[in-house]
C-alpha cells in the first residue's frame, strides 16, 4: 500500500477565508508538520488552493480555501522556503497573485503563459572576474534537456539558476481527457525512470476512489518498486563513476543495471516496470521456477556490486572528487523541503516506506555530511537493502498471476492523496472528483520538483567543473518536473 | 591496481556475442497477429488501445504508435494478438511500421551505407522524452550491447554527428533547440526517430504542448519503435541501414 488519504471534499479542513487558511497552515507547519504539496485547481469563484501536510506518524491532512486570483495571498516562502516552488506553480498555472514572493519564475513555461522559455531574463552579475556560463538545454550526453545558467566568480559558482520547462508535454491536462481508469500508460511516462512509483500512486488513488481492496498486490508492487530503485541507483552510480573518470566502475555498474532491469522484464515484460502496476490489479506473473532463477540472479548481482562498491567508494581519486563537494547541510535540506534520497543524505530521516506495508517499521538509512559522497554512499546502501528485501520477498517462491479487473464508478465529491516513495523520493498524486463522480482535477508531483533547488544550493561556492558530479549525485528528472 | 585486476577477473565478461541472434527473455516486442477470423463486429482490441494504433479489417497494428501496454492482447477474445520477444521492429518508412496478420519482420534497406560507409556518429536529442528511451539508447554502448564494435557511437556535439536521433513527442519548448541542433550538423546528415513518442507523438499526439513540424520537414530515414525502445531493436535497425 501507499500512504493514502481519502477525504470527503467538504470534510477536508475547508476555510472560508484564505487568510484563516494561511494562518492555520503556518501554525501546523511551525508545530512540526511537513508540507507535502500545495496546489491550485479551477473553481467557479476563483482558484481552490489545497495544502497537504504530514505529521511524524505519517498521517496526511489536507486544508483548503478558495482564493480570488487577483487578490491571492501573502507568500509562505519567507517562513517556509520549501513552499517557493508550489507558489511559483500556482502563479504560473492559475495566475494567483502571491504577494511578496521573492522569485516568481515560471516552473515550466506552459504555452500561452506570456513568457517564452527562450526569452527569459536570467539573473545577471557584474564585476571584475565575473562571468556567466550557459549550459543546455541540450547536454553533451544522451539525457533529457534542461538549461543551467552559472554566475561565476573565477572558477567558483556564485549562483546557479536552473531553467526548466523544455520537457513540458501537458501531462496533467491529458490525464483529464481520458477514462480515469485507463491512465496507466500515460502515468508510466510522467517520469519514465520512475514508472512503478508513479503508477502505484495512481493505482492507490483510484483504488481508494472505487473502494477496491488491492492489498493482495502490495508485495508484487513492492518488489517492482525496489527493483526500480536498484536499477536507477546502479544507473546513477555508473553515471557518477563516468563523471569522475573511473571507467571500471562505470562499465560494471552499467552491466549490473542490466541484470536488475532484465529481472523486471522477466516479471512484467518491460525493463522499466511498464504494465507492472494496474489499477486494482497487477501485470506481474511469477512461478516457482522463475522465482528461483531470479533469486540466483539477484544474489550474484548483490555480490558483484559489493565488490565494485568497495573499489569505487574506496578509491582515493574518487574520494577526492566526491568528499566535501556539493554539500547541503541538514538545516538547508529541511528548510528547502528536500525529499527522498537527497534529503536522507543530508541527515533528514524522511522515507514514506516506513508508514506502509510491507516495509513498516524499517529503519531509515541516512547519511550526515550531505555532500556528493554522502549521496553516493547512501545509494550504495539503499540498493543493497532493496536487494535484500526483494530476495526476502521472493524466497518463499510466491505465485503471481496477471489481473486487470474492471474498476467501478469513482466515488463523488472526494479528494484522494496518494504518496509513494520512489527511488528519488516521494511521488504525490492528488485526484479530485465532482458531485457526479467525474475526475475534475489530477495533480502530479514528482520529487524532482522540490529537489532541483537543492542542487542549485549544493553547487554554490563549488568549482564549476564539479557541477556534473553534483548534478549526477542528485539525479533529478527533467520531465517529472516539467510534466 | 591488483584489486582492480582481481575485480576485472571475477566480474567476467557479459557482452552479447551475436546481437542479431539475441532474443531477450520475457521481452514484450514484435506483435504477431494470427489470421484467425475476428468475431462478428468485434472491436475489443481497438477500443482498449490508448494510442489508436489498431485498425480493423484487416487487423493492423501500427508499431509507430504502440506503447506495448498489451491491453489488446488481453482484450482479444480470439487470442489473435500476441507480443513476441522478437526485437526486430525498425522500418525505413511509416508504411513499414504496420504489422498485419501473418507478417514477418523485414530487413531495412542499406540506405546509409553509400554515404556513411561502415561507421556513423550520432547526436541524440530528447524533446519531451521521458528518460526511458534515453536510458535504453545509453545502454546500446554499455558492455552488454557494445554497439561501438560496429562503428556506431554517440557524440556530444552536433558538429561531429552524421545522424540526429530524436526521442520524445517534440515538446513545443524543445522545438527550437532541436531545429538548431539539426542546422548545426554538417551535410550529409540524417534523422532517426526512436520510440512511439518521436515516431507518432504517442500518447501526446493530441496534446497542445507538442510542436512536431520538424519531422514534417525532415523525414527520418529509420524509425525504431518501442516504449521504450530496446537496445536490440535499435541495433537491428541501425545495422540493417548500415548494411552490416
Amino acid at each position: 500500500m501507499s500512504a493514502t488519504v481519502l477525504l470527503n471534499v467538504d470534510a477536508a479542513d475547508a476555510h472560508e477565508d484564505v487568510r484563516a487558511w494561511r494562518d492555520a497552515l503556518l501554525e501546523r507547519l511551525s508545530a512540526g508538520h511537513r508540507l507535502v504539496t500545495l496546489y491550485g485547481a479551477p473553481h467557479p469563484e476563483g482558484v481552490r488552493v489545497t495544502a497537504v501536510v504530514q505529521d511524524d506518524a505519517g498521517e496526511l491532512r489536507a486544508s483548503r480555501a478558495v482564493v480570488s486570483a487577483a487578490t491571492g495571498f501573502h507568500t509562505l516562502s519567507h517562513d517556509i522556503p520549501g513552499a517557493h516552488v508550489f507558489e511559483r506553480e500556482l502563479h504560473e498555472q492559475h495566475a494567483v497573485r502571491i504577494a511578496d514572493h521573492p522569485w516568481l519564475k515560471p516552473v515550466r513555461f506552459e504555452r500561452g503563459g506570456g513568457v517564452s522559455v527562450d526569452e527569459y531574463p536570467f539573473y545577471a552579475m557584474r564585476g571584475k572576474e565575473t562571468h556567466e556560463v550557459q549550459v543546455g538545454p541540450i547536454h553533451a550526453g544522451v539525457i533529457e534537456p534542461g538549461a543551467f545558467r552559472f554566475l561565476c566568480h573565477g572558477e567558483l559558482v556564485h549562483h546557479l539558476e536552473i531553467h526548466l520547462g523544455y520537457q513540458h508535454r501537458g501531462v496533467e491536462r491529458l490525464l483529464l481527457q481520458r477514462d480515469p481508469r485507463a491512465l496507466a500508460p500515460l502515468v508510466e511516462q510522467i517520469a519514465g525512470d520512475s514508472s512503478v512509483a508513479h503508477t502505484w500512486a495512481y493505482a492507490a488513488a483510484l483504488e481508494a476512489l472505487t473502494a477496491h481492496d488491492a492489498s493482495e498486490h502490495d508485495l508484487t508492487r513492492a518488489v517492482m518498486l525496489e527493483l526500480e530503485r536498484v536499477a536507477m541507483h546502479l544507473a546513477g552510480l555508473g553515471g557518477l563513476a563516468t563523471d569522475v573518470g573511473f571507467t571500471q566502475a562505470a562499465s560494471t555498474y552499467a552491466r549490473l543495471r542490466t541484470a536488475a532491469i532484465n529481472g523486471s522484464m522477466a516479471l512484467c515484460g518491460s525493463r522499466f516496470g511498464r504494465t507492472a502496476v494496474q489499477p486494482g490489479g497487477s501485470g506481474v506473473a511469477l512461478d516457482g521456477a522463475t522465482a528461483a532463477e531470479l533469486l540466483l540472479r539477484f544474489e550474484a548481482l548483490d555480490r558483484d556490486a559489493r565488490e565494485i562498491d568497495a573499489l569505487f567508494l574506496g578509491a582515493r581519486s574518487v574520494r577526492h572528487r566526491l568528499c566535501d563537494t556539493g554539500r547541503v547541510d541538514r538545516y538547508t535540506a529541511a528548510e528547502l523541503g528536500l525529499v527522498g534520497m537527497a534529503a536522507r543524505a543530508s541527515g533528514v530521516a524522511l522515507d514514506q516506506r516506513v508508514y506502509c506495508e510491507p516495509w513498516r517499521g524499517q529503519v531509515i538509512a541516512t547519511a550526515s555530511t550531505g555532500d556528493c559522497m554522502a549521496r553516493a554512499e547512501l545509494r550504495v546502501r539503499e540498493l543493497h537493502s532493496s536487494l535484500d528485501l526483494v530476495r526476502r520477498w521472493l524466497a518463499p517462491a510466491p505465485e503471481w498471476r496477471r489481473s486487470r479487473p474492471q474498476l467501478g464508478a469513482l466515488a463523488p465529491s472526494r479528494l484522494v492523496i496518494a504518496v509513494v516513495e520512489g527511488w528519488r523520493g516521494e511521488v504525490v498524486h492528488a485526484l479530485e472528483t465532482d458531485a457526479a463522480g467525474a475526475l475534475t482535477h489530477y495533480k502530479v508531483q514528482d520529487p524532482s520538483l522540490r529537489n532541483w533547488m537543492g542542487l542549485a544550493q549544493a553547487v554554490r561556492n563549488n568549482e564549476i567543473s564539479d557541477f556534473p558530479i553534483c548534478n549526477k549525485s542528485f539525479d533529478l528528472s527533467y520531465c517529472g518536473n516539467d510534466l | 591496481m591488483f584489486k582492480n585486476l582481481a575485480a576485472r577477473r571475477s566480474q567476467g565478461t557479459q557482452f552479447i556475442r551475436d546481437l542479431r541472434a539475441a532474443r531477450p527473455t520475457g521481452f514484450r516486442g514484435r506483435p504477431r497477429l494470427d489470421a484467425t477470423p475476428c468475431g462478428d463486429g468485434c472491436t475489443a482490441c481497438r477500443e482498449v488501445c490508448p494510442t489508436e494504433a489498431i485498425t480493423l479489417a484487416p487487423l493492423t497494428l501500427d508499431l509507430g504508435r504502440c506503447t506495448f501496454c498489451a491491453a489488446c492482447e488481453l482484450a482479444c477474445p480470439a487470442e489473435k494478438l500476441h507480443f513476441s520477444n522478437d526485437p526486430r521492429m525498425g522500418a525505413a518508412d511509416t508504411q513499414g511500421l504496420l504489422v498485419r496478420e501473418g507478417d514477418e519482420p523485414k530487413a531495412i534497406a542499406a540506405s546509409l551505407h553509400r554515404l556513411f560507409g561502415r561507421s556513423v556518429r550520432l547526436r541524440q536529442v530528447s524533446a519531451g522524452g521521458c528518460n526511458a528511451c534515453e536510458l535504453e539508447l545509453n545502454a546500446t554502448v554499455n558492455v552488454n550491447f557494445d554497439l561501438q564494435r560496429y562503428g556506431i557511437d554517440w557524440v556530444a556535439s552536433p558538429r561531429h554527428a552524421d545522424g540526429l536521433v530524436v526521442t520524445g513527442p517534440i515538446s513545443a519548448n524543445m522545438a527550437r533547440a532541436l531545429q538548431l541542433a539539426w542546422d548545426a550538423m554538417p551535410a550529409p546528415k540524417f534523422v532517426i526517430a526512436v520510440g512511439a513518442c518521436a515516431i507518432s507523438g504517442g500518447l501526446f499526439r493530441e496534446g497542445a504542448e507538442t510542436e512536431r513540424a520538424f519531422l514534417g520537414t525532415v523525414a527520418p530515414v529509420v524509425y525504431v519503435p518501442g516504449c521504450p525502445v530496446h537496445p536490440l531493436t535499435f541495433a537491428h535497425a541501425l545495422l540493417d541501414a548500415m548494411g552490416r
